[in-house]
């Protein structure tokens, strides 16, 4: 998570001549102090327990004991488990590259300056990112709904009989949906402001140079955003790897169609919750936790190589 | 988010920069001659990604003016011929004895503390990081930012379990602690406060004699309002829309937000003898995106360049 670290801010503190020359004193603790002890209370301790506990296994003869790394072992063979990995990466693979596509089509239009009403645009596809998951996942589960959502009125409208969007078959791509309406006008605005930063004199070296539109988004606009499209896309990740909120709203709806360990965290969730399996769902968090970061790391080493 | 910085590096400004307003040294592009006609197709073309954003929000201001009976018979983008606007926010805030009003009060309380004290920390976190050299500095910051890819499920289950042992779950603690910390604030307000408080400005107020505290709040402070206006509004996202961690953390409806609210009075229909209640579950949710709709309306200008400061996501 290196690119996390502003180029410019770090030329500051280490090179930049003219940032301030204080000498290290305990001074700035006094101000992040606050901020590390809130979050050894509520990242590091719980990370640190979550090991802890995977350690364990809570039998109903013999009480808790130390059972080193079985619950891992045990873990890495658990069928309902892997189901739900690959869920969420079959996911990752469709939705992910939907979703960054559309918004940055979106930004790109909006920062051409050929659109009319270019901040009616910017506003509105951003609007869905302030609803609730919870929310949104409830209004496309009722428009969904083949006998009173949209979905059923078209259905009676035109006469047709279009697939059920919370059959089994096409849950995921429902989902889908969902997190892509939520996210785009997000992803569209993070890379209209990196597009905003280009230096101007750019296009106009490129204008000189008779570079059209295809040409300037392709050599100039593409590069320059970059780092915006991978950090975009490895939050994408842990999102889609995180998958929850969705899939649970939607459940009561389509009972059939999505389980209680239909992603991996809804998996952790129940075992835990419904389970009581405390240490073993902890083993899947962190297993989840550590693919995650894996990926995300790879996607960061490949983004950041490619081109650079 | 290398974005800003990126090409604001060779040439470091020590100037606070102007964030609320577009920046000055370089005229918008589509103001310059030479530069494409505006396109009807275009618009066209981009005008689907906008109907598939505001068709479903349309869908749900229209359907919050419908009776149960009129949800399930009227065409779902047009209106019955039943206004129940109006009976269904009376019915939403009285029934079950005026419950969501409570929800709505304490998503308030989790926003302000929460999020409220979250930019705060934030601020704290985040001028220490751009303007002072500390032992175990980037310690701090490797820390911090690794911690943001970890999911935070995998953090979940042993916070709940810690929580439980100190008493503190089914308190409204349970909430407002976890939200407290936000990375990506602390990130924007460092990314900001670097380039936005100039050190000359701080070496004055040093020699003049004043005390960290006072160079911090009467020279830096100011100097950040625009930063930190971005971050409470994200971290106000954040608290307001959360529905996993309260759902963990809270049994008792009486300390639930809105959105765990909401989801009991949909479950309830699908449970025996539950009463439905949808036109209170669509009114409610338009009740629930209303002020945050509104909040980045007004504050747009705020929010956007403070992103392109430091555009970064969550």
């Amino acid at each position: 998570m290196t690119t996390l670290q502003p180029p410019a801010a770090v030329g500051h503190q280490s090179a930049g001549p003219p940032a301030r020359r204080s000498r290290r004193s305990w001074t700035g603790w006094g101000f992040i102090g606050p901020f590390v002890l809130v979050f050894a209370l509520v990242f590091l301790a719980p990370l640190a327990y979550s090991i802890y506990l995977s350690l364990f296994r809570t039998r109903l003869i013999g009480g808790t004991s130390f059972v080193g790394l079985d619950n891992y072992q045990q873990a890495l063979q658990d069928g309902q488990f892997w189901d739900g990995v690959l869920r969420v990466g079959l996911f990752l693979l469709i939705q992910v590259p939907i979703m960054l596509g559309l918004a940055l089509l979106v930004a790109l239009a909006i920062d051409s300056g050929r659109l009319y009403g270019k901040d009616f645009f910017r506003i509105s596809v951003f609007l869905p990112y302030a609803v609730p998951a919870v929310v949104a996942a409830l209004m496309w589960g009722f428009m969904y709904g083949p006998r009173f959502g949209l979905v059923g009125d078209i259905n009676d409208a035109f006469g047709v009989r279009l697939p059920d969007p919370l059959s089994s078959d096409l849950i995921l791509a429902s989902i889908g949906n969902i997190v892509t309406w939520e996210f785009v006008g997000y992803n569209m605005l993070i890379f209209y402001s990196a597009l905003r930063v280009v230096p101007h004199s750019l296009y106009e070296a490129a204008e000189i140079d008779g570079a059209g539109q295809w040409r300037v988004i392709a050599a100039i606009k593409l590069p320059a955003i970059r780092g915006a499209l991978v950090i975009a896309t490895i939050f994408s990740i842990i999102g889609s790897f995180q998958l929850f909120n969705e899939p649970a709203i939607l459940q009561k709806l389509a009972p059939n169609a999505i389980t209680t360990d239909y992603t991996p965290n809804y998996y952790t969730y129940s075992l835990s919750f419904s389970g009581q399996q405390h240490n073993y769902s902890a083993t899947v968090a962190i297993v989840m936790g550590v693919i995650t970061m894996v990926v995300a790391y790879v996607v960061q080493l490949r983004g950041m190589r490619k081109g650079a | 988010m290398t974005t800003s910085s990126a090409t604001d590096a060779p040439r470091p400004t020590t100037a606070p920069r102007p964030i609320a307003r577009p920046r000055p040294r370089a005229p918008r592009r589509p103001h310059t001659p030479g530069r494409p006609r505006r396109s009807v197709l275009l618009t066209v073309l981009t005008g689907v990604v906008l109907l598939y954003s505001l068709v479903p929000l349309l869908w749900l201001v229209i359907s919050a003016t419908k009776t149960q009976q009129g949800l399930a018979r009227s065409f779902g983008l047009w209106f019955d011929g039943d206004f129940a606007l109006w009976d269904n926010i009376t019915e939403t805030f009285t029934y079950q004895d005026g419950v969501f009003g409570r929800w709505l009060l304490n998503t308030l309380l989790y926003v302000v503390v929460g999020a409220g004290g979250a930019t705060l920390l934030a601020v704290l976190g985040g001028y220490a990081l751009a303007k002072f050299d500390f032992p175990g500095k980037r310690a701090v910051f490797a820390v911090v930012i690794g911690a943001v890819a970890v999911p935070t499920t995998a953090l979940a289950v042993p916070t709940f379990l810690m929580f439980s042992k100190l008493g503190l779950t089914d308190t409204p603690w349970a909430i407002i602690v976890p939200s407290l910390i936000s990375p990506f604030g602390l990130y924007l307000m460092w990314v900001f406060a670097t380039e936005a408080i100039p050190a000359e400005l701080m070496e004055a107020a040093r020699i003049d004699g004043a005390s960290e505290l006072r160079t911090f709040f009467q020279v830096a402070l100011p100097l950040l309002a625009p930063g930190t206006v971005t971050v409470l509004l994200f971290t106000t996202v954040a608290t307001w829309n959360n529905y996993f961690l309260p759902l963990i953390m809270l049994k008792d409806p009486d300390w639930y937000p809105l959105t765990l609210g909401l989801d009991a009075w949909n479950k309830q229909a699908a449970t025996a003898g539950g009463e439905a209640v949808f036109n209170l579950v669509v009114t409610g949710s338009l009740l629930t995106i209303v002020p945050l709709i509104a909040a980045f309306l007004l504050l747009q200008k705020y929010w956007q360049s403070g992103l392109a400061a430091g555009s970064v996501k969550e």
